[in-house]
């Protein structure tokens, strides 16, 4: 079974290059004031954005620049490591202050999952008869933030069969923890409690797994597999 | 500081004002052969230009020594990986020249998978007189054959034939950075971003690896391996350098596995210059071993350093390419111009150091005066001839008549391929699609 996604043609790939490159090369204008100044209003958060956009242009590539994305999540962690103390942050930047949130990003970050991508796709290279590679899900950005330039291809909800066990370990609630619900609308799936701002890239999986019922457990399966096109998902719960 | 160039313009490929540059004639690579005889170039098109000096003629003073095409050749092409339905770039990323050791040249050319050994000779002259062929090479009818003839070489137009002799394939699993060929002229290395291999230049089927970092847990990845060279002289010694800025020296006598290096060159950081960007900026971009072997020249996003193989704490000297940028890091990380990947190379005696800039400077720094020197490598700056008039880069504050400011220049033109003769002064500059080739003034008065 061949995977959707993330395979795509270098000629689309570069298109799509292109056109983000069209819509923000502003900073190339030499006359742009923020090319020009020293930057001194920029906020570790406004990087942090920053960063987080970079990884996922990044890993928009079919094969990502290793070096760039090694480069780019250290730097992401080096300003998380600043950010992660302050109490006090500016209301408008978005508030992964705790913690737990920036160790679940750091855990399940795009980039980690993106080179065990990188990883299985050399170890699958090997194996013979193999056609796809694994696609693991990528976590969609910080908690509480629309973060722009999310690709749908990254979104997209491809599960490999059972040729490596390694993603089934977790059992079946481990397979939800990293799905992308931006797809889906942010009020059906509004985490329950615990002060959260909602956010459609909060991990319902792990709240929403012991509510799940069979049915709904049959639909996402099919959508994964790509036998079911995208739809309403059906109410959460009852 | 004694160097005036004269220049020499040589375009790769004319570029026509108004007309878009054609990604494919972007110049990815100089190197010169080691007499400098001999200039390769490689572009993002796959295609590989080598550039001959043409001996100097009394009769023709004035040209002395220009370079002038020998041949191009289509190296590599774009090719696809189908078990994993990835593109794979024809850019030839590295050329690396062979000694010479007969009539024929030789040369290692990779892109980012693949390497191969190209061998260039010539063919000038073309036997005439054939007995069962006559000279559009059909058979004569055997009837008018009367007498035989001894076959004559008789001279031709000299034609350079370019073949492939080895192809050094599926070797590594990711990007190739760089390749070095051993001083026992038998084996070279390939370096990605995690391995290195060792191959024999004889052998294709196999390689030995020996110096892998690539973690257990991709998810512990935090360090690649930027670019690697042999020692010019040993052939057990070579360096690796890292994004984390620092250089590991590894003895293949120590292990099979060089995993473990035998000096880490590493400069602790500079708590006064400590940003969210200090590990970018400290990435090494490329590292050579000057000729005599002692130093080892690293390039960084702002910086060039010369490390002393003895000493491992901190280089012996360092100099500051273009640290007016170290204010605009924010927006040059924005832009991703922070990521580019600059070269360096050593003049011949090792007593100056050069490295490319942005807006097609180069900069050029004397290790023995201490004086630095900024050039532009621009059509209108390289008429035949002219000698090439120092710039200067002004950050506010006093501003002379042509000074160009820091918020003027052109991050699109940057000069990350520079090349340096091996015995005279002569350079040779990549800007984007232009090759420049400058020469000493003072070298061509003496002739």
């Amino acid at each position: 079974m061949l995977s959707k996604g993330l395979k795509r043609k270098r000629e689309e790939e570069e298109e799509e290059e292109k056109e983000s490159l069209a819509v923000d090369a502003w900073w190339l204008d030499p006359g742009h004031p923020a090319v020009t100044q020293a930057s001194p209003a920029v906020t570790s958060s406004s990087l942090f954005d920053l960063s987080v956009l970079k990884l996922h242009h990044s890993l928009r590539q079919s094969e990502p620049d290793l070096r760039h994305l090694v480069l780019v999540v250290n730097t992401l962690r080096r300003i998380q490591a600043s950010m992660a103390p302050t109490a006090a942050l500016p209301p408008v930047s978005n508030p992964p202050a705790a913690p737990s949130m920036a160790d679940n990003l750091l855990a399940s970050s795009d980039a980690a999952l993106s080179a065990s991508m990188a990883s299985l796709l050399e170890d699958l290279s090997h194996i013979e008869g193999l056609s796809q590679a694994p696609q693991p899900l990528a976590d969609e950005g910080p908690p509480g933030r629309t973060v722009g330039g999310t690709p749908p291809g990254l979104g997209a909800l491809d599960l490999l069969g059972p040729a490596t066990g390694c993603l089934l370990d977790d059992g079946l609630e481990g397979l939800f923890e990293d799905i992308d619900t931006s797809m889906y609308d942010s009020e059906l799936w509004a985490p329950t409690s615990e002060g959260l701002k909602p956010s459609p890239e909060e991990e319902p999986g792990k709240e929403e797994a012991p509510e799940l019922d069979e049915a709904e457990l049959d639909y996402l399966m099919d959508v994964l597999v790509g036998t079911q096109a995208l739809e309403r998902p059906p109410g959460p719960g009852r | 500081m004694g160097l005036l160039f004269l220049s020499k313009h040589l375009p790769v490929k004319e570029s026509q004002p108004g007309v878009p540059k054609t990604p494919a004639d972007i110049i990815s690579t100089v190197e010169f052969n080691h007499t400098g005889e001999l200039l390769a170039t490689g572009d993002k098109g796959g295609r590989v230009v080598i550039f001959q000096r043409e001996p100097e003629s009394k009769n023709a003073p004035h040209s002395q020594g220009e370079y002038d095409v020998y041949s191009t050749f289509q190296s590599h092409e774009p090719e696809f990986d189908y078990l994993k339905s990835l593109e794979i770039e024809e850019k030839i990323n590295k050329i690396k020249w062979l000694p010479q050791q007969n009539a024929a040249h030789s040369l290692l050319s990779t892109n980012d998978k693949t390497i191969k050994l190209w061998k260039i000779t010539e063919r000038d002259k073309r036997p005439e007189g054939y007995n069962l062929k006559d000279e559009e090479g059909k058979l004569k009818d055997l009837s008018t054959v009367t007498s035989l003839q001894v076959p004559v070489l008789k001279p031709m137009d000299l034609m350079v034939e370019v073949s492939p002799r080895r192809i050094f394939a599926n070797g590594h699993t990711y990007h190739i950075n760089s390749i070095s060929v051993n001083s026992d002229c038998e084996t070279y290395m390939s370096a990605d971003d995690l391995r290195i291999n060792l191959w024999h230049l004889a052998i294709t089927d196999r390689s030995f690896n020996i110096v892998d970092i690539k973690p257990a847990n991709m998810e512990d990845l935090t360090e690649v391996i930027t670019a690697s060279e042999f020692h010019p002289h040993h052939c057990n010694l070579f360096v690796y350098s890292s994004s984390k800025g620092s250089l590991r020296l590894c003895d293949m006598r120590a292990a099979a596995l060089c995993d473990k290096h035998s000096k880490l060159f590493e400069e602790p950081e500079d708590p006064s210059n400590r940003s969210f960007f200090s590990e970018i900026i400290s990435s090494v971009s490329d590292v050579k071993f000057s000729h005599s072997g002692r130093y080892m020249l690293t390039r960084d996003y702002l910086t060039v350093k010369v490390w002393d193989l003895n000493m491992e704490a901190r280089p012996i000297e360092t100099y500051q390419v273009h640290d007016y940028l170290r204010s605009k890091l924010c927006s040059l990380y924005e832009n991703d111009c922070i990521f580019d990947k600059f070269e360096c190379a050593w003049n011949g005696s090792d007593s100056v150091i050069m490295t490319g800039a942005y807006n097609n400077f180069f900069r050029m720094f004397d290790r023995n005066t201490k004086r630095d020197v900024t050039l532009e490598a621009s059509r209108e700056s390289s008429k035949p001839r002219a000698v090439l008039k120092p710039r200067r880069v002004c950050v506010g504050g006093k501003r002379r008549r042509d000074d160009i400011s820091v918020d003027s220049l052109d991050f699109t033109k940057k000069i990350l391929h520079t090349a340096w003769h091996p015995a005279e002064n002569i350079i040779a500059i990549a800007a984007t699609n232009n090759l420049y080739i400058f020469q000493d003034k003072v070298n061509s008065d003496m002739h």
